[in-house]
Order: structure tokens, then C-alpha cells, then sequence
């Protein structure tokens, strides 16, 4: 079962963002999310998931892999608030959340990302008080960014907000 | 290679927000303050390590202080990780015939240079696609999130954190050389700090220093003759687990169980001595919350009990283990933990300004949430 997943229709300025730089391995992640699609790598031969995404399988070697759309539905696992000195484009944002999400399919599969209020709402769009060690979330996606250096990002709402 | 080598010199500059100096002149002077301390002819120099973050190489090191043939060199990864393995290269060197005379050192321009996290044109595509975009920029941020996933499990507070920053302001204050050295540090002053990534604070952090240190190494025959007391690698180990993401390691089934836990296992197999018998510790601590995660890592206690660890003053003067005693990277000086290993030398010299008394056997560790290493020294 899939659930819904929101996509922000027109892009959100990148405003000094940094865009995330994909590899080889990762290239396929950004690809799904760029179609609102949440997916984890997964070894074609075994089944065992693996996340960050790696050329072979570290369970039965093989490296034949597929890539499984998952439900992006998680909880999180853990998260920090962060406040300056940081970059400039971030420090404009602070104090802003940055959380760890652990999959329901699969508490080892976590992501990182930001907790928000809306899909293209910006970071630190969720007051730090509401957020909890084990919370539910869904999986939302933004578009960031124009032309080539356009790039789509997961990012989570809290499921009880 | 157990007591087989001896480590017979330490070098030190200041340390200090802004030195005027190049790196690179601050290596020099680090380097040859330690062989000078060794008692040893720079020219009889053959054996070279550092870190793979050192900017100033082998070759710019040996033609300056006027090394001769140079045998063995090494650099080591993973910042701070590698501090103990400089010297556990050297080691094994020494002790295989490789090198004779082994110099170790770190200098570096964290307080008046930039910070590394600010250069964002450099973030590499793995794991920083999987982070940066997300505004995780900063190693307090990184290690942030071990620490809130940390005190969740076991019940840390904040409480526990400032134990470890207040045991090593308070060794700062004895210690003159030491950056905070006139800086007292109260739990006042600490809960009200400034955040830097919640659940970290100003005070979590460690310093930002400008600063070298160096040391000597040469086998335990020749040790003997040399101008002080030898200080012997009893055991040195390098750890990097299974399935271990340096810094953001979020991606395994047990995140906090990092390298020290590797590290341990290794050192121990290795050694006479156990946890019980170790007089007196110097802990990586470039954040507050390493200190806990380290003790338990190196069985000082169990899993999870790192933070109950530190209640009674048991890192202070006097406590069950005595910690970081010339203040360590969060109030003597951050040089990628070098200073760790030279304070560890003068607890077995007994030279220390915070001295544990009749103080035989010292652990060092190097930075943990990353590949790691660590020494097991004794007089
Ligand atoms: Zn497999």
C-alpha cells in the first residue's frame, strides 16, 4: 500500500540552499523523488534494504539491486534544532529542525530531513516544542531551485500535527 | 609491540584564538620542542606521521627541521579519529624496523582560520547529499543527534553533559597553558548558554584553537637512554565497525555503538591491564556527550551507563577517573586531540598540573562517532 504523497507545485527559489549533489549510487533516489516517489535501494537477490544506496549488497554481495518504493510513512528517530553560526541562507532560517526519520517498513532504512508545516513551507515552519522522539510522519516532497539546478527533496509532516 | 616502543618527547606552541604564525612554522616548532625535550638530533629523524587533514606535509617537515633519510611516513584519516594511530603507526614502525627516531604531530589554524562546514562548495556528494540540503551542516549538528537519540534511550540529561564540560573547565584552571586557564565554568553558566544544535550547547563545544603539538618516538632499548622518564605504548588500536558512517552514523541497527567500542576490544586483547586498572583518562571530547559514549565504548561501565558515570565528580580530581586533566579539547585546547596524548605523557612523567597521584597507567582516546584510535600508556 502507497499513501499519498504531496508534491509542491511551483518550485521554491533555492535562496543559497545548499542542493544535494548527487553520486553514482544515489542518483536513483533523486530521480523517484523528482516523480513524488519515496524509494529505497534494495538487493535483488537477498531483498535486504540498504540505505545510504551502495554498488553492492553487503549481505550476499550481489549486485543486482532494485529500487522499492516505500509507504513514507516513518517516526522520528531523533532530531536537533540549530541555531548560528551556520551557513547565511540557513542562519535566515534558525532556529530550524533537522530530523532523523526511521521507515516503517524498516526502522534500520533512516533519512534525514526537515520537519515542515506544508510541503514548500520553510524550515523551522514546525514549533521545536511540538516535536517528540517517536512522533508519526509522512513523507512530502518540494521542489527546489530552477532550470538544471532544479532538484525535488523528501521532507516530513508531522502525522498529529 | 606491547611496550616496545616509548614515547621519549612532547612539543607544544601556544594555543591561542589567533597565533600570528604559519601552520606550517607552528609545526616546525611543535616538532622540534619535542625532539628537543627527547634529547634527540633532528637529523637522526627517519619515522613521520600525521593527519590526512595536516597541511603541512612529510617532505615540507623534514626539509625544514632538517631531518635525514626518512623511512617510514604516514597520514592518517578521519580528523580526530586519528590522533592515537599517528602514533600507533609510528609503533609499528619502530617496532618492525621501519623507522628508528618517529615524530607525530598536528598543527592546525581552527581559531583564527575558517570553519570547514563554512566552505559549502566542498560538501562531497556522499553522505553530504543525504545531509547538508537539510541545513545539517556542522559536526554539532551531526553529533547532536547521536546526543538526543542518547539521552532518550538511557536517561542522559544535561546535567550529565556539564559534568564532563565542568570536570575538564576545572582542570583548565589549572593549567596555564591552557586557553580557559582563568575561566571558571558554573552550572549557571552553562544552562543558560546559547544553543548551538539543541541538544547542544556553547559549552558542549570544544574550543577554537590555533596551536601544535608533537611527539617522539623511539623503541624501549634506546628509550632508556633518553634526556626523560619513557612513557610506553603498552597497547594502541585503530576501529572502524561494522557498517560505521563517520560522524552521521545513522544507518546501522545500533548508532551508538560507535568505534570506541572496536577500538576497546583490540586495545584490551592486546594489554596486561584492563578499565579497572587505568589511573587516570584523556577522553576525545570535541562535544560533551563523546565523554559518556567513550566510557562506555572502553568498559569503564555498562552500555548506557556512560552519563550515570560521570555523577559524584566521579571525572574530577580524586573521582574514579580522573579525566582530560589539562582541560582536553573543550577548555585546554582543540588540535584535533593531540593534546590529549602529550597531557597523557606528563600524567606518567609525573608532571601534570592536575596530577593524579603515583598515576602508572594512562588511556587516550581519539575522537569516537568516527573511525578511531586510542594508546593504553604506562611509566
Ligand atoms: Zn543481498
Amino acid at each position: 500500500m502507497t499513501a499519498t504523497v504531496t508534491a509542491s507545485v511551483t518550485p521554491v527559489p533555492a535562496d543559497g540552499m545548499l542542493l544535494p549533489v548527487p553520486d553514482d549510487d544515489g542518483a536513483p533516489f533523486w530521480a523517484y523523488a523528482a516523480k513524488g516517489e519515496l524509494r529505497v535501494q534494495a538487493c535483488r537477490d537477498c531483498g535486504a534494504r540498504r540505505f545510504p544506496p551502495r554498488p553492492c549488497c553487503p549481505r550476499c554481495r550481489s549486485f543486482e539491486d532494485e529500487w522499492q518504493r516505500v509507504s513514507g510513512r516513518g517516526r522520528v528517530w531523533s532530531y536537533v534544532v540549530a541555531h548560528p553560526p551556520l551557513l547565511p541562507s540557513y542562519a535566515a532560517l534558525a532556529p530550524y529542525d533537522v530530523a532523523v526519520v526511521e521507515l516503517v517498513e524498516d526502522p534500520a532504512i533512516r533519512l534525514v530531513g526537515n520537519l515542515v508545516a506544508a510541503p514548500d513551507a520553510p524550515l523551522g515552519s514546525v514549533d521545536a516544542a511540538r516535536l517528540r522522539i517517536g512522533a508519526p510522519v509522512r513523507a512530502v516532497f518540494c521542489t527546489l531551485g530552477e532550470g538544471d539546478e532544479r532538484v525535488t527533496v523528501p521532507r516530513w509532516m508531522l502525522e498529529r500535527p | 609491540m606491547k611496550d616496545a616502543t616509548a614515547i621519549v618527547g612532547i612539543g607544544q606552541t601556544p594555543f591561542a584564538k589567533r597565533l600570528d604564525e604559519s601552520e606550517k612554522s607552528l609545526a616546525c616548532r611543535a616538532i622540534l620542542g619535542a625532539l628537543e625535550d627527547a634529547g634527540i638530533a633532528p637529523s637522526e629523524v627517519d619515522g613521520l606521521a600525521s593527519y590526512t587533514m595536516e597541511e603541512t606535509d612529510e617532505v615540507e617537515v623534514a626539509k625544514a627541521i632538517g631531518a635525514g633519510d626518512v623511512t617510514f611516513f604516514s597520514q592518517v584519516g578521519y580528523g580526530g579519529g586519528g590522533s592515537c594511530a599517528t602514533v600507533a603507526h609510528l609503533v609499528g614502525a619502530i617496532a618492525t624496523g621501519q623507522a628508528t627516531v618517529g615524530v607525530a604531530w598536528r598543527s592546525r589554524k581552527r581559531g583564527s582560520g575558517t570553519r570547514p562546514w563554512g566552505n559549502a562548495a566542498a560538501q562531497l556528494p556522499t553522505p553530504a547529499q543525504w545531509t547538508r540540503p537539510f541545513g545539517l551542516l556542522r559536526p554539532a549538528d551531526e553529533i547532536g543527534m547521536l546526543a538526543r537519540r542518547y539521552m532518550h534511550e538511557y536517561g542522559a540529561t544535561r546535567d550529565h553533559l556539564f559534568n564532563v564540560a565542568l570536570a575538564c573547565r576545572n582542570r583548565a584552571n589549572q593549567n596555564p597553558a591552557a586557553m580557559m586557564y582563568e575561566r571558571p565554568l558554573t552550572r549557571e553558566m552553562y544552562m543558560t548558554a546559547r544553543w548551538i544544535s539543541e541538544p547542544l550547547c556553547l559549552f558542549d563545544n570544544c574550543l577554537e584553537t590555533d596551536g601544535a603539538l608533537a611527539c617522539v618516538l623511539v623503541s624501549a632499548d634506546r628509550a632508556r637512554d633518553c634526556r626523560r622518564r619513557p612513557v610506553y605504548v603498552h597497547a594502541a588500536a585503530q576501529g572502524l565497525p561494522a557498517q560505521h558512517h563517520g560522524m552521521v552514523n545513522y544507518w546501522n541497527d545500533d548508532p551508538l555503538r560507535g568505534p570506541a567500542w572496536t577500538a576497546a576490544q583490540q586495545l584490551w586483547k592486546h594489554a596486561d591491564l584492563g578499565p579497572a586498572d587505568v589511573d587516570v583518562a584523556q577522553i576525545y571530547d570535541a562535544f560533551t556527550v563523546l565523554v559518556p559514549l567513550s566510557l562506555e565504548g572502553y568498559g569503564f561501565c555498562g552500555r548506557g551507563e556512560g552519563a550515570a558515570f560521570t555523577e559524584g565528580g566521579a571525572l574530577e580530581s580524586g573521582g574514579r577517573l580522573p579525566l582530560n586533566t589539562a582541560g582536553g579539547g573543550l577548555s585546554e585546547a582543540y588540535v584535533h586531540g593531540f593534546n590529549l596524548i602529550t597531557e597523557g605523557v606528563r600524567q606518567l612523567r609525573g608532571t601534570s598540573t592536575a596530577q593524579v597521584p603515583d598515576a602508572s597507567t594512562c588511556l587516550v582516546t581519539a575522537g569516537e562517532c568516527v573511525p578511531t584510535s586510542a594508546l593504553l600508556l604506562r611509566s
